[in-house]
């Protein structure tokens, strides 16, 4: 374990680059930049054990930006290369950029397996639902029937909701957060750190340029309160301007209620608990979408589960114990050998 | 043993063992193997397979083989046609034939010829009664009677009985070639020692086979193969993939790094990552990754993460690594890619070998991309070159691919034991801590960079697919600075061949004829340069195994033949890559593209043709 009295103070100005920074004006990525730059000195972690990898994309430019290790790998493969540097050593602090089309497209494969081995690294999703570098094509997450340059009579493609991606391969934490909230970034970062597993934060990201407002309902400071519930563990599931709408279970669905409506008090709302193994509730929560629910955020999902990094090296070690073969010469000289 | 017959001395023979895949042909052709090592003879093996793991039970495509070629003398190849054939079933006889040698012994189960075997195989009569077998050396005693007698009263099912023909056979092995069955049974007690009464029944057998043997008369003479006399020391038989994998853990232990291996399932490859994943008490670390692209870019992050990090894949799974390859490359890491080549293209056959991925390997990348090739020839110089592909991918920080291919992966050796003192040193250069650094500055020798490793401090920095800028490694699209880029990259790759061993040249130093060969062909293209050089021939051999850059002597080698012939187990690839390089000579070429190994005798037989046509 580190010994947390000896790591430096460090402040956001240490995790700076020298990097100019070529987003966009008014990008949501400048705000997530931002919320990870405020987050990592609160991480109790030496700066030269973070390490930052991507992929291809608006958001995979982020290494460049942060003053850690930083490794831009190529499109839809960041999880793999975090899954070797990882796996390499288990004490680094691995994060993970990644954009929509990065991690649901071309690189859904590893997604899904990183996921599956519950590799110990920060998997933060930028979701604008659109190809922002090459230009405003659809992407996997793009709503069915808007109009982009490579769909011009609309999309005839049903969208991945990353979570629900995320709970079929039985993820072990799942987030959600919003580009323009960065104090709820911030907390949805320094939780998904504290995570012993893939914690995968989704953050719905808007591209000014090429799907302006594509989350504008929900992330709006005027409809949020009612279109967004922030789950918080051990808390009950309510939200609305008036703090008086929440979420009951009605057979295998989630419904919204209104409190003191219909016969539903406060006590029939639920308490949300990320920490139960069976992801069949978090599912749910993930699920949700305007216009029937609001939009979950917050951590939907925590729990505790072996982890491959970990087990990787502790089958390592215990193999070492056992084994009369110590070195290269022991193991060339053991077995059939025939002196001539 | 055996005294009552002709004893025939013979400097070197070829065994061909095949039947169904589960008749047992690889075990009883590794106990020849082995009992042959422990004898001192040199040896080399083959085994021939299906791609399907249970192809219909005694069909042609069914058969599945083991060539063990054994010699008093160097052994080079796996050998041309067999001295004897060992068959289980009529459709090993009839596929192999026509790979024994006029004269050949055939041995067979007499048992296993009856007419729903001929209609499985596709044959019209009996070939031990029809004269096919006219012009050899036939032994066919009832080998499954014999075994179900023998094992009457033992209480096991006639299933199980079946099982141990192979044994049998081995007994009447033991007596053809004087050997004392007694290493036959030890090497059972070893094989089987959790299984006790496998081991008892298949004694019984063995034992059994080798008095039958002793008694019909069905063995005239009797062969013997002495010892090999230069091969001297602590020896192993070991498979080109077994030999490479530990190749790779030698440098891990020389360099001090730990090794990882990104890998994903495929034949011939496989081994590979089986061998690694058994050797955790040395610190392997191998990842078992979704697919080959999964592979190859966990291994390049562990290497970015300063570990010693490989991927072993086959021709298509080379393919399939191409970006990543490049991002190996403009990132400066080291990592060995393993390309274990197989018949193409596309699924091709995954279980033949041909020489098939060297334009891949030297062009198979977008954008500028030159990186070192290194093909190894012999199962056992698999360690030599993996051990070398490291060194080089540390030492000059790039990625190196070794060819390797299913003849030597599969294909088995003597390899003498080396101590790992005598092996070179590797010395990986890594930043230290709160000393300034930058990325792409270089090692004004090798032009390497400094290898970074995170949990440096100080050390924090920023590599990518991008395009960096000289020195500092920022993000950087300037023309100048990619033109010099590009040169750096390159330059530093062809400063390799200044560490190169002397390109080995055998035979005349001036003479009408060059034979030249590369990777896996040097075993063939050798003996039957050998064959030539006895008969007084005008001739000289050399073999590349460093493929790029090539060895800085090679024009000065071939400007002393008057000509010279390139072989190799594809439609010319090396010769059009050496058409390249060295224009100003002329190159005759001798081409194979059946997947199977060249065979000593046709090599001799071209390049006789090319030296009787001058």
């Amino acid at each position: 374990m580190t010994d947390i009295k000896n790591i430096q103070k460090y402040t956001r100005k240490d995790f700076v680059s020298d990097q100019e920074v070529k987003w966009c004006a008014g990008c949501g990525d400048y705000s997530i930049l931002s919320a990870v730059q405020n987050a990592l000195p609160e991480l109790e972690t030496e700066k030269e054990k973070f390490v930052f990898v991507s992929g291809i994309g608006c958001s995979s430019r982020f290494p460049y930006y942060v003053d850690t290790f930083g490794f831009h790998g190529i499109h839809g493969r960041a999880a793999a290369i975090a899954s070797g540097v990882k796996s390499a050593n288990p004490r680094l602090n691995v994060w993970i950029m990644s954009g929509d089309g990065d991690s649901m497209a071309i690189g859904g494969n590893h997604f899904i397996h990183v996921l599956r081995r519950n590799m110990n690294v920060n998997y933060v999703l930028f979701n604008n639902q659109i190809y922002g570098l090459t230009k405003g094509q659809y992407s996997p997450t793009t709503p069915l029937g808007q109009v982009t340059k490579t769909s011009p009579y609309g999309t005839i493609e049903h969208p991945f909701k990353p979570g629900e991606l995320a709970m079929g391969a039985e993820g072990t934490f799942y987030a959600r957060g919003t580009d323009n909230n960065p104090k709820q970034m911030k907390e949805i970062f320094i939780e998904a750190n504290k995570h012993q597993g893939t914690s995968l934060v989704e953050i719905l990201q808007n591209c000014v340029i090429f799907n302006n407002n594509t989350h504008h309902e929900i992330t709006d400071k005027t409809t949020r309160d009612d279109n967004q519930i922030y789950l918080k563990a051990g808390e009950k599931m309510i939200f609305g301007k008036e703090k008086n709408k929440g979420l009951v279970l009605d057979g295998l669905k989630l419904k919204v209620v209104t409190i003191g409506e219909d016969g539903y008090t406060l006590d029939d709302i639920l308490v949300h608990d990320p920490s139960m193994e069976d992801p069949t509730m978090a599912f749910l929560l993930a699920r949700m979408s305007l216009p029937e629910y609001p939009v979950a955020v917050g951590v939907l999902r925590a729990v505790v589960a072996p982890v491959y990094d970990q087990l990787m090296e502790s089958q390592i070690e215990e193999v070492k114990s056992i084994s009369k073969i110590k070195n290269m010469t022991d193991l060339m000289n053991s077995g059939h050998t025939f002196v001539l | 043993m055996a005294t009552n017959n002709n004893v025939i001395e013979r400097e070197r023979l070829v065994i061909k063992f095949a039947g169904d895949s589960g008749d047992g042909m690889q075990l009883t052709g590794t106990q020849f193997t082995d009992t042959s090592a422990l004898l001192g003879n040199d040896l080399a093996t083959f085994p021939d397979f299906p791609s399907e793991i249970r192809a219909p039970q005694g069909t042609i495509a069914g058969v599945s083989g083991y060539q063990v070629h054994i010699g008093h003398a160097n052994i080079y190849t796996s050998g041309d046609k067999a001295d004897v054939l060992v068959a289980l079933n009529p459709a090993a006889l009839a596929y192999n034939l026509k790979h024994c040698k006029p004269g050949a012994t055939i041995i067979v189960d007499r048992d296993a010829f009856t007419e729903k075997a001929f209609k499985k195989a596709k044959i019209d009569s009996n070939p031990l009664e029809d004269g096919t077998l006219e012009h050899y050396n036939v032994i066919a005693p009832p080998v499954t009677t014999q075994c179900r007698e023998v094992l009457r009263d033992s209480g096991v099912d006639s299933k199980t009985i079946d099982k141990t023909r192979n044994q049998f056979i081995a007994g009447i092995l033991f007596y053809l070639f004087n050997r004392d069955p007694q290493l036959g049974i030890d090497f059972l007690a070893k094989k089987f020692a959790k299984k006790p009464k496998l081991v008892e029944l298949n004694t019984l057998i063995l034992k059994a086979g080798y008095t039958y043997a002793e008694n019909v008369e069905a063995i005239h003479s009797t062969y013997l193969i002495n010892p090999n006399i230069e091969k001297k020391g602590k020896f192993r038989n070991i498979t080109g993939n077994q030999a490479t994998a530990w190749g790779l853990m030698a440098a891990s232990e020389k360099s001090g790094l730990n090794f990882f291996l990104g890998s994903y399932p495929i034949t011939p490859a496989t081994d590979i990552l089986m061998e690694l994943a058994k050797h955790k008490e040395l610190g392997v670390k191998t990842f078992q990754a979704e697919d080959e692209i999964a592979g190859i870019n966990s291994a390049i992050g562990a290497s970015y993460a300063g570990l010693m990090a490989a991927t072993s894949t086959s021709g298509p799974g080379l393919s399939l690594k191409s970006e990543a390859v490049g991002l190996a490359f403009i990132t400066e890491l080291p990592l060995v890619i393993v390309n274990v080549m197989r018949g193409g293209p596309s699924t091709g056959l995954p279980t033949k070998t041909e020489q098939t991925d060297l334009m891949q390997a030297l062009w198979g990348r977008n954008g500028e991309a030159p990186i070192p090739i290194i093909a190894a020839s012999s199962p056992a110089d698999c360690f030599n070159y993996a051990f070398m592909a490291e060194k080089i991918a540390i030492e000059h920080m790039t990625p190196v691919i070794l060819l390797t291919d299913s003849y030597l992966g599969n294909g088995s050796g003597l390899w003498k034991i080396p101590n790992m003192e005598d092996l070179p040193t590797i010395t990986p250069r890594f930043a230290k801590a709160n000393e300034p650094y930058e990325p792409y500055a270089r090692d004004p020798e090798t032009l390497a960079r400094t290898w970074a490793k995170p949990g440096t401090p100080g050390a924090e920095h920023r590599v990518g697919g991008l395009e960096k800028s000289d020195v500092h490694g920022a993000v950087s699209h300037d023309p100048i600075n990619h033109e010099k880029m590009t040169a750096l990259r390159k330059e530093k790759v062809m400063r390799i061949a200044n560490s190169y061993p002397a390109q080995e040249v055998f035979g005349k130093e001036e003479a009408d004829l060059l034979v030249v060969s590369w990777g896996s062909s040097k075993g063939a293209a050798y003996s039957a340069f050998k064959n030539l050089e006895e008969e007084g021939k005008s001739v000289a051999f050399t073999n590349f195994n460093f493929i790029f850059p090539l060895p800085k002597e090679t024009p000065d080698i071939f400007k002393r033949y008057k000509e010279i012939v390139v072989c190799e187990l594809n439609d010319g690839q090396f010769v059009k890559y050496l058409r390249g390089e060295y224009p100003e000579f002329n190159y005759l070429q001798v081409n194979k593209m059946q997947a199977q190994p060249f065979m000593v005798s046709e090599l001799t037989e071209k390049f006789n043709e090319i030296l009787e046509a001058k």
